[in-house]
């Protein structure tokens, strides 16, 4: 692929010349009450503290709690989890934290 | 060009048909050779797009294959170069070249080496990060997070001195022989100067720099996070006079870089960052087995080093990675 500048000079591009797929939303639930939502931990240091808070609030509304973390903060969630975490869950939270 | 976010901010060179075709000259592998998957987006990356970036950057042909060997170090799984974008700590590669290569291509290993004026040092580092940027995806302010970042990230490439050392290179260190063209990549900050002028014993440089590198990232963290110490010829000529090889020095150096927990517990001094109470009563090293590398460059007059720390090491974060240089 290439490009052409505005003074007439053909250039060739740079970039990996693909566009991202576009997925739509997952429909967005009414209520959290009655669902799965998932708690993913990414593994610093007082994201327990957050999620356990988002926890007492969930299941006073009525929402199933699923408590879930990454193996380090430092790299993508392995493919395995996020594919759990899809199986069983209606919705996820992700806490960073410090 | 800057328009189209293919550029880091500064001016590059256009990647004509014909610049290209000469920049892939510098190499014997094919322009349709796949060279890595780069992260973040992990995409298939072709030796013509980065020669491409590297046109862009400023290099020239021969630099091409350090541009190749340093982009297969990067996108390892073991370097982890989307948690090194990721992250809000200021890091990024830091590729230290090694082997005869480096007068092939007339890197600078001497004055100013961590800086600036010199053109393979200057666009080696740029046309990585211009891969990463361009066919990866990993731009600042989307998958890129650093809170400060550095002027380094913009390309961050010295060469290693081996023919002014006394000591065995970075290199052999890891594992190659001398005469084995590498790059080995580290995700490191901005360089911090270590002055010691005053010193004219190894044992008295080697207590000081020890000092100094308690600090490095966090007087707080130990084992955690790795450093690259730069050590300049002055410094070397301590450990010269005094007949120490590397080992003798890295077994000296780290007696000093033993840490009392208890005065980096949470709490301690006041400080509510540090060690959980687990840790009481130990004595623990600042650095981890391997975790401080240490390289030989820099201008010949001088009583200073550097540390370039790291980020989160070893199998949760990233691991320094060496290869061979291949044409």
């Amino acid at each position: 692929m290439t490009g052409t500048s505005q003074t007439g000079l053909t250039v060739l591009d740079p970039t990996a010349e693909g566009r991202p797929a576009e997925r739509e939303l997952t429909p967005r639930a009414e209520t959290l009450a009655g669902l799965t939502v998932g708690l993913l931990d990414i593994s610093k240091p007082r994201g327990n503290v957050f999620l356990d808070r988002l926890e007492e609030h969930l299941v006073k509304i009525g929402a199933g709690v699923e408590r879930y973390a990454k193996p380090t903060f430092a790299k993508p969630a392995p493919v395995d989890l996020r594919h759990e975490i899809a199986t069983n869950c209606d919705a996820v939270i992700e806490a960073l934290a410090d | 060009m800057f328009d189209r976010g293919w550029t880091d901010g500064l001016p590059v060179v256009p990647p004509t048909e014909a610049r290209v075709e000469r920049m892939l000259t510098g190499t014997s592998r094919s322009p349709a050779d796949l060279v890595a998957v780069v992260p973040p987006d992990l995409v298939d990356c072709t030796v013509e797009k980065v020669a491409i970036n590297a046109v862009m950057a400023g290099c020239l042909p021969e630099y091409l294959p350090v541009v190749l060997t340093a982009l297969e170090a990067v996108c390892t799984d073991d370097f982890n170069m989307h948690g090194v974008l990721a992250t809000t700590m200021s890091v990024g590669p830091v590729l230290v070249v090694s082997g005869p290569i480096t007068a092939e291509i007339k890197m600078n290993h001497g004055i100013n080496v961590l800086g600036h004026g010199n053109r393979a040092n200057s666009t080696i580092g740029r046309a990585v990060q211009l891969v990463i940027r361009n066919v990866g995806g990993g731009a600042p302010g989307g998958i890129d997070r650093a809170t400060l970042g550095h002027m380094g990230k913009q390309g961050f490439c010295f060469a290693e001195d081996q023919v002014g050392s006394p000591w065995t290179s970075l290199s052999e260190d890891r594992g190659f022989g001398p005469d084995q063209n590498t790059v080995t990549a580290f995700a490191g900050e901005g360089p911090h100067i270590l002055m010691d002028q005053k010193s004219r014993s190894a044992d008295s440089l080697t207590r000081m720099l020890a000092q100094s590198l308690l600090g490095s990232v966090s007087s707080r963290v130990v084992m955690g996070i790795d450093a690259m110490l730069v050590l300049s010829p002055e410094h070397m000529a301590r450990y010269r006079d005094a007949g120490w090889d590397r080992s003798r020095f890295m077994e000296e150096l780290a007696s000093h870089l033993m840490v009392d927990a208890d005065t980096i517990l949470i709490g301690s001094g006041g400080i509510e960052e540090g060690l959980p109470q687990d840790f009481t009563g130990m004595s623990l090293p600042k650095f981890r087995p391997g975790g401080l590398l240490v390289v030989h460059a820099g201008g010949p007059a001088g009583l200073f080093s550097a540390v370039i720390g790291g980020w989160v090491n070893g199998p949760t974060g990233s691991e320094p990675v060496t290869k061979e240089i291949t044409p």
